[in-house]
């Protein structure tokens, strides 16, 4: 396979994603090097063909966010919203993750073997988010739809506010957020825990795992509710 | 629907046409060009419109496809842009709008990269004029099939718009962000931020050093059917306030004409235009009043070029033309904010198109008539000093002299 390398240290961001957004093929079969992040926001974004890109290194805010198809490794931690509203393709944080971790992201698979940090998988609207760790509070903040798999431990306020998507966690919850609730697990949610895991690379037992998903009392105005805070109780 | 009281508003301002100390054009023979630049500062591709007035974001699932696609072709037909809106883009408005702006909200429904790469600008919303600070509610009676898929939610569900963004917190973050869409664009799309006007002059500042190309301030007259009224008339400040601490940001920074500036928010005539850009907007934006342009609260309904009573069905829903606020119920008897397969085909696209171009050349030719009055051959020349103030409120507010004076309120005399 036809391998380009970047120096960051030498090649301006600019330059490396006009190269990415214009002289990939779109059939694939290229990979693409980045060296020397250094913690530089904003790389690979908006990537739109079937590439594999292997960041080596610290990224800043928003890398391989808006991804569509492409195969994106980051072998260092991220800064906000990686893979932010990625529509489809992969991409895997070999650390941890800092905040908004896949907001928005509408399809594809997020994997972030470290921790994440706050409202990861905010507004996510079809992705799958496999966390290695931990993942902080109001994780899947007002999520409306796909999957996100906890292997370690959740923060306060899980899923509040949730619609759609559902949330696996094997370790402990310290809280969970207005209209989330436990579930009991089916055999379709052992199953797509198992998939989830087995595409991420995990081996944990799925029925460690908890279900999370909305109680759906804020799916409708509710006028007799809200007296105070009591109706996101 | 915008603020309902009384509010210091352009009404409150006159013009002080040509006489002896400056030389007016002639009316009907001499040129008046309208020509609007906006995006100059980083773009590649800069915004080129024919008039300084631009249609406001407004949502595709609070209005029809039918009146996203007028909006798109009146747009186009005089030379100006269309908005999205918290609902993304539909394929009839991208179609129909030569220059189209995606608004990246909140909510980020329908949000897509395909999408931002087929925009010619990009505008993100931090707040609106009518809420600033608020969040939006689109009733699950307004949610179809359509508009369910659009925003990866159930049909019928009430949908909340959140009212921050998901993945940024405060200006530094912004600049980031702002980065991000210009490198998924390869900065060739101006940049614009709307702000709900409320502490206007830092935020202006803010929305500039993070790299805005373009500041949109909506001041408190904006309309929005998606909040309550204690918050459409309690929070914000008038958009003649704003507009002067705006201007006062950009020039207290040296951006003026570098960053261009857009008011919204109760704009509804050629004078109020006219006045905006007199005390330093370089384009207006509108929608309420493009609504209303479109049939809002009229007796009738036009299909296949007949003319149909609407009444009945206003009636229906507990109102009558010219009080009807009930966008809400999606149960529109005009067909503009509606998603229901029948009514949304009483605004046919044509007759949708035709009325808001009406409406736009009209403020345009209105503005061009003050213009020529005040001796400009461009409407951009329109000054500060071509106002005065007819009420003392209007005075302090926008820091023009009162009427028949050199008493500017607040401000001492050199
Ligand atoms: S006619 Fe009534 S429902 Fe239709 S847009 Fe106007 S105010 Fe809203």
């Amino acid at each position: 396979m036809e391998c380009v390398t970047f120096d960051l240290a030498q090649t301006p961001l600019r330059a490396v994603n006009h190269y990415l957004h214009h002289n990939l093929t779109q059939t694939g079969g290229q990979a693409i090097e980045i060296l020397n992040p250094d913690g530089a926001h904003n790389i690979a974004v908006g990537l739109n063909a079937s590439v594999e890109v292997k960041i080596l290194g610290h990224a800043g805010y928003y890398a391989a966010s808006m991804n569509q198809l492409a195969n994106v490794t980051i072998a260092g931690n991220v800064g906000t919203g990686v893979a932010e509203n990625m529509m489809s393709g992969r991409v895997h944080v070999k650390g941890f993750a800092s905040v908004s971790a896949g907001a928005s992201a509408h399809g594809g698979l997020l994997i972030i073997d470290g921790d994440a940090s706050l409202r990861c998988g905010i507004s996510l609207k079809g992705a799958d988010i496999v966390v290695g760790g931990s993942v902080g509070s109001f994780a899947a903040f007002m999520a409306q739809a796909g999957r996100i798999v906890v292997c370690g431990n959740a923060g306060e306020a899980l899923g509040d506010s949730l619609y759609e998507a559902v949330i696996y966690v094997r370790g402990e919850i310290k809280s969970l957020g207005a209209d989330a609730r436990i579930e009991p697990m089916s055999e379709a949610d052992y199953a797509t825990v198992a998939e989830l895991l087995a595409k991420a690379g995990f081996s944990h037992n799925p029925q460690d795992f908890q279900r999370v998903a909305s109680a759906k009392q804020l799916y409708h105005w509710n006028a007799d509710a809200v007296t105070s805070d009591s109706a996101f109780q | 629907m915008g603020a309902k009281r009384r509010l210091p508003h352009f009404d409150d301002l006159v013009f002080l046409g040509a006489s002896m100390t400056r030389y007016p054009l002639e009316g009907y023979r001499e040129k008046c060009t309208t020509k609007t630049i906006l995006g100059t500062r980083y773009a590649k591709k800069p915004l080129e419109l024919e008039i300084p007035i631009t249609i406001a974001g407004m949502s595709f699932g609070s209005l029809s496809a039918n009146v996203k696609e007028a909006l798109g072709r009146a747009a186009t037909a005089v030379g100006t842009s269309t908005t999205t809106g918290d609902g993304g883009m539909t394929p009839e408005e991208r179609l129909s709008s030569k220059t189209l702006i995606y608004q990246c909200l909140p909510s980020r429904y329908g949000f897509n990269p395909d999408d931002v790469r087929k925009a010619d600008a990009i505008e993100i919303v931090v707040g609106q004029g009518a809420k600033p600070g608020g969040g939006g509610m689109l009733l699950g009676q307004k949610i179809n099939p359509r508009v369910a898929e659009m925003r990866t939610l159930p049909e019928g569900v009430d949908q909340r718009s959140a009212c921050r963004h998901p993945d940024w917190t405060g200006p530094d973050d912004l600049t980031i962000k702002i980065q991000q869409l210009r490198e998924l664009t390869d900065w060739e799309k101006p940049i614009f931020v709307k702000v709900g006007a409320v502490r206007t002059f830092h935020d202006v500042k803010l929305a500039v050093h993070a790299g805005a190309d373009v500041v949109v301030v909506d001041g408190m007259q904006g309309g929005t059917a998606a909040t309550q009224t204690v918050f459409i008339e309690h929070v914000g400040i008038p958009t003649l306030a704003a507009v002067r601490q705006a201007v006062d940001a950009l020039e207290d920074m040296n951006m003026k004409g570098e960053v261009q500036l857009i008011v919204s928010g109760g704009i509804r005539t050629g004078a109020d235009v006219a006045k905006a850009i007199a005390m330093g907007a370089d384009a207006v934006s509108i929608g309420q009043a493009i609504l209303m342009a479109l049939g809002c609260n009229s007796e009738t309904y036009v299909q296949k070029g007949t003319h149909h009573s609407a009444i009945e069905d206003y009636a229906a829903i507990g109102t009558a033309p010219g009080y009807c606020h009930h966008c809400h119920t999606g149960k529109c008897p005009v067909g503009v904010t509606t998603q229901d397969e029948i009514l949304e085909k009483r605004l046919e696209p044509e007759v949708g198109a035709r009325r808001v171009k009406n409406y736009l050349q009209t403020l345009n030719m209105e503005l061009t008539t003050i213009a020529r009055a005040c001796g400009k051959q461009n409407v951009h020349h329109l000054e500060r000093e071509d106002l005065v103030a007819l009420t003392i409120e209007a005075a302090a507010m926008a820091r023009l002299p009162l009427a028949g004076t050199d008493w500017i309120p607040g401000v001492q005399p050199m």
